[in-house]
């Protein structure tokens, strides 16, 4: 096998070539999916046809433009108020947008500094950071952000507060790990020697290790963010009144799933793009940040 | 050192769920929003309304409440459920095998589906066909269980009719259980036409489920697989004269299964955790179901005791995959 | 008489494309039943790489290009592959290199022995059983029974490769390939290790190729010998004979590089590089050669 070991880095080399080529097309297809998204909730009120908020009782429930019956000036067709598909897809986008960034990043910055105060620290600093994760696990995740956010109250910020609340220790688990590993390594002893305090290796070694491992997690939590914030606004307890959500849709289109299914399949459509698009960019930034350990 | 670790994991078991009762505890009393006022008739007097509190001890001090309600925990006594007015022991029990009964028929479907998936990744392994074997894997694991189980809705509930969308058996059969686990019951008893029934409305929660977790599954034994084949034993069973199905089954699937359970098992717990919205959407009546309308009566005894049904569940179930590991795996038995 | 193996023209290249490399360049050799043949060489030399080439075990990236191998007079490469595999581990068999991985480490020695002999000779479970612990009486485990029903990592290192002599001779082959099979384990176990394969050969008259980089051990086991480097044949004959008269500058290099213990401890001469460069243009120049015409 010894005889092997030319050969075999030539080959790993070239799977390396061919990883990085189609990791390279799973962040383009990611980043064109969530730029799409990104664009479109910015852009909303200029390229949303209605108001989503305007009802129309004239036209309730008219199908897609493109199935008999529909009308050219609703090309997604109208729910039961007659308002405008298209529109409220539009303006949802938007709705998840704010949450997903918002949640994403708050959650980060609390689960890194949590997890590096444990993996720096160690000792029993680490031992409660430790138990505290393990107490978060010990709950179903969906259940405890429901409970979260019914007991805040209806609106945005209590949809975000219940995901970061919920989801912090993603980050916790995983950046106390890599610091642990990271302290172990010889550069982080050298900075010891040449006199750096713990804060200081934090900022200058540490850190910047954790930067792919840390941007990867991100763009998958802000696929995550964007279920929780339909899963609540679902089950009815995300942001209040006509504000539009694709999981309000969701648990309006359940009502009438037989009479107008297309308004239960078009937001299903659109989250599932947006996640897909989130977990794509996950993966191949993974593979761009961090080539040699992509497993 | 193995057994230690699993000493070691009980006696973490009481603490965990001390934590999991305070957090939810305080969670449910420091936020606005009083129970009461939800359940108030109209025309109750200020009395009323203050002896509804005293009844269901709310107008206590909160470290004085979390002593008596735990206190009584400790009994067995979960407290009385404000919103149906039955104890919230009772109403988890009667509710909770519906649950286990899901989420088990989920397991087997997934674990099935996914040892399909990993056996034919496997066997098409350095071939075009493996990538379009791992897209699909990819795609299934991306979309969450709640997700499926909307699609699943639309596809073979609404637009291809096929199989029931809402409840755990049709209203009108009137069939009596002597337990809560009907299906199992039902399949004891030979009642095989009430079974039938029965699955025909668990399938589609069942496999949205499943779906996820069964690409979990395959990820993790597919990849499991891929590396024990590449270890000398395997290769060395090729120069004993084995066909390649003999050595996958024989020499490599025991190894592979250790990393697939251990992983897929801790995962597992995602599965429990989904039965919350997939019983919701699809109207099944287990303790998933019956959190979300507790969380919207603001039944705070029911929260509190749902909360830790699914606590004890999860921590059971990460023991449970510790146990099966130790005992697949011969090098921890003895270390 | 039919020789044990007959290998003509072999070569073997790894990769493909503009990629491929030549790792054993038109080889020949022939072992009469019974010979006990040492294969040396450097590393990268291709010396596994035969032995690999007949158990039919070479890397998924490598392929035979030209040549023949036959086993007691019938063509291995043209054969269907039932009859190859009723061979393999039957009439030909393998002692491998490392015994720390090549025992599946899940089963118990008792299981791993016995499918062999239920696989090959269709013997019962409780004969082979039976069979099995005979087996490992024979390479000098004491207590076999009991050693049945341990894991491999419960028995020493010296043990699993005493078990897997025991596993290589245990359906009689007449052509026993030993691929590097002392190499892992240390000096007092390799001695121990070495008598009982010649042992072993002597009772059950196998043919062994015995591929080593410790001329060492071939001059202790082997009465034949064959040089290998840059996957060509460099030289071959009776051990004693190319030992004390070296006819190839190459092999002369080897042996001054091969520390002994009957002369005083000299500085370690290593193979001159002009010489390695010399038979690497040579072996470039075969290729070009086998590049331009078929052999």
């Amino acid at each position: 096998m010894v005889d092997l070991a030319h050969d075999l880095s030539v080959g790993h080399s070239s799977r390396l070539v061919a990883g990085l080529k189609r990791g390279g097309a799973r962040l383009w297809i990611g980043v064109a999916l969530v730029g799409i998204l990104l664009l479109v909730s910015l852009l909303a009120p200029l390229i949303a046809p209605h108001d989503p908020i305007e009802q129309d009782l004239m036209s309730a429930q008219l199908p897609p433009a493109w199935i008999n019956g529909g009308e050219p000036a609703y090309p997604f067709g109208t729910d039961s108020l007659g308002r405008c598909v298209l529109s409220r897809l539009i303006y949802s986008a938007r709705t998840a947008v704010v949450v997903a960034l918002i949640a994403a990043s708050l959650a980060a910055v609390i689960g890194i500094a949590f997890g590096l105060i444990a993996g720096s620290f160690g000792g029993w600093v680490d031992q409660l950071t430790s138990r505290l994760i393990d107490v978060w696990m010990a709950f179903p995740p969906v259940l405890l952000s429901i409970v979260l956010a019914a007991v805040i109250g209806a609106g945005l910020t209590s949809v975000i507060a219940a995901i970061v609340v919920v989801d912090w220790t993603r980050f916790a688990r995983v950046v106390r790990a890599e610091t642990m590993t990271q302290l172990r390594r010889d550069y982080a002893a050298a900075a010891r020697v040449i006199g750096l305090s713990r804060g200081g290796i934090m900022w200058l070694e540490i850190l910047p290790n954790l930067v792919p491992l840390t941007v990867t997690l991100l763009a998958v939590e802000m696929g995550i963010a964007i279920l929780v914030e339909v899963i609540l606004s679902f089950v009815g307890i995300s942001v209040a009144g006509d504000t539009p959500t694709w999981g309000g849709m969701i648990a309006e289109g359940r009502q009438i799933v037989h009479q107008a299914p297309w308004i239960m399949a078009l937001p299903i459509g659109c989250i599932i793009l947006s996640v897909i698009g989130f977990n794509l960019l996950g993966d191949g930034l993974r593979l761009l940040l961090d080539p040699v350990q992509r497993r | 050192m193995r057994w230690g670790e699993i000493i070691r994991r009980l006696v973490l078991i009481p603490p965990t769920l001390f934590g999991v009762a305070v957090i939810v505890f305080v969670l449910l009393r420091v936020v606005p929003g009083d129970p009461i006022a939800m359940m108030i008739p109209p025309g109750a007097t200020p009395a009323d309304i203050t002896r509804l509190r005293a009844f269901y001890g709310l107008d206590q001090p909160i470290l004085q409440q979390f002593v008596t309600w735990f206190g009584q925990v400790l009994n067995g006594d979960f407290g009385r459920s404000i919103s149906v007015h039955q104890g919230v022991f009772e109403l988890v029990l009667a509710r909770l095998p519906a649950t286990l009964e899901l989420a088990l028929l989920a397991l087997l479907i997934a674990v099935g589906l996914g040892l399909i998936a990993a056996l034919i990744g496997i066997h098409l392994r350095g071939r075009r066909m493996e990538w379009l074997v791992d897209i699909g894997i990819g795609v299934l694991l991306a979309v969450p269980d709640f997700l499926w189980a909307l699609i699943l809705l639309l596809l073979l509930g609404v637009l291809i009719p096929l199989l029931p969308i809402s409840g755990r058996i049709d209203p009108q059969l009137d069939i009596s259980f002597h337990s809560n686990f009907y299906l199992v019951e039902s399949l004891l008893t030979g009642r095989f036409d009430v079974a039938d029934a029965l699955l025909h409305h668990m399938i589609l929660p069942a496999l949205a489920l499943a779906l996820p977790f069964a690409a979990l599954v395959a990820r993790i034994l597919k990849t499991s697989l891929a590396e024990a084949e590449d270890q000398d034993y395997a290769q060395i069973a090729r120069a004993r004269g084995f066909s390649r199905p003999e050595i996958l089954l024989r020499e490599v699937f025991p190894n592979a299964l250790i990393p697939t359970v251990a992983l897929g098992g801790v995962q597992a717990t995602l599965l429990l955790g989904g039965t919350v919205l997939v019983e919701r959407i699809f109207s099944y009546e287990g303790i998933g179901n019956m959190a979300i309308d507790a969380v919207i009566n603001r039944d705070f005894p029911l929260i509190q005791g749902l909360v830790l049904t699914f606590a004890v569940l999860f921590i059971a179930l990460n023991l449970a995959v510790d146990l099966v590991v130790t005992l697949l795996d011969p090098r921890l038995r003895h270390g | 008489m039919t020789p044990a193996l007959f290998i003509q023209g072999l070569r073997v290249t790894i990769g493909a494309g503009t990629s491929a490399a030549n790792v054993l360049r038109g080889v020949s050799l022939e072992l009469q039943p019974g010979e006990v043949r040492g294969l040396v060489g450097e590393s990268g030399a291709g010396k596994s790489m035969l032995g690999r080439a007949v158990l039919g075990l070479l890397p998924a990236n490598a392929a035979i290009a030209a040549g023949r191998i036959a086993f007691e007079g019938r063509d291995l490469l043209a054969m269907r592959e039932p009859e190859r595999r009723s061979l393999l581990g039957r009439r030909i068999a393998l002692i491998p290199q490392d015994p720390m991985t090549s025992l599946n480490p899940v089963k118990r020695i008792g299981a791993q022995v016995a499918i062999l002999l239920r696989h090959h000779l269709a013997s019962s479970r409780r004969a082979a059983l039976q069979r099995a612990a005979e087996l490992l009486a024979e390479v000098a485990i004491r207590e076999p029974e009991r050693v049945l029903g341990l894991y491999p990592h419960e028995i020493s290192g010296g043990m699993r490769q005493r078990v897997l002599i025991a596993m290589a001779f245990a359906c009689d082959p007449s052509l026993v390939i030993a691929d590097e099979p002392t190499t892992a384990l240390d000096v007092t176990v390799q001695r121990q290790v070495l008598q009982l394969v010649e042992r072993l050969r002597q009772r059950h008259g196998a043919a062994v190729l015995f591929v080593t980089h410790d001329l060492g051990v071939v001059a202790k086991i082997c009465r034949t010998m064959t040089v290998l480097h840059a996957g060509r044949v460099l030289e071959e004959g009776e051990t004693a004979h190319v030992l004390a008269r070296p006819g190839h500058p190459y092999t002369r290099a080897l042996l001054a590089a091969t520390p002994r213990a009957d002369r005083p401890a000299e500085a370690l001469r290593p193979v001159p590089p002009s010489l390695i460069e010399n038979l690497w243009s040579e072996a470039h120049q075969f290729d070009r050669l086998a590049a331009a015409g078929p052999a």
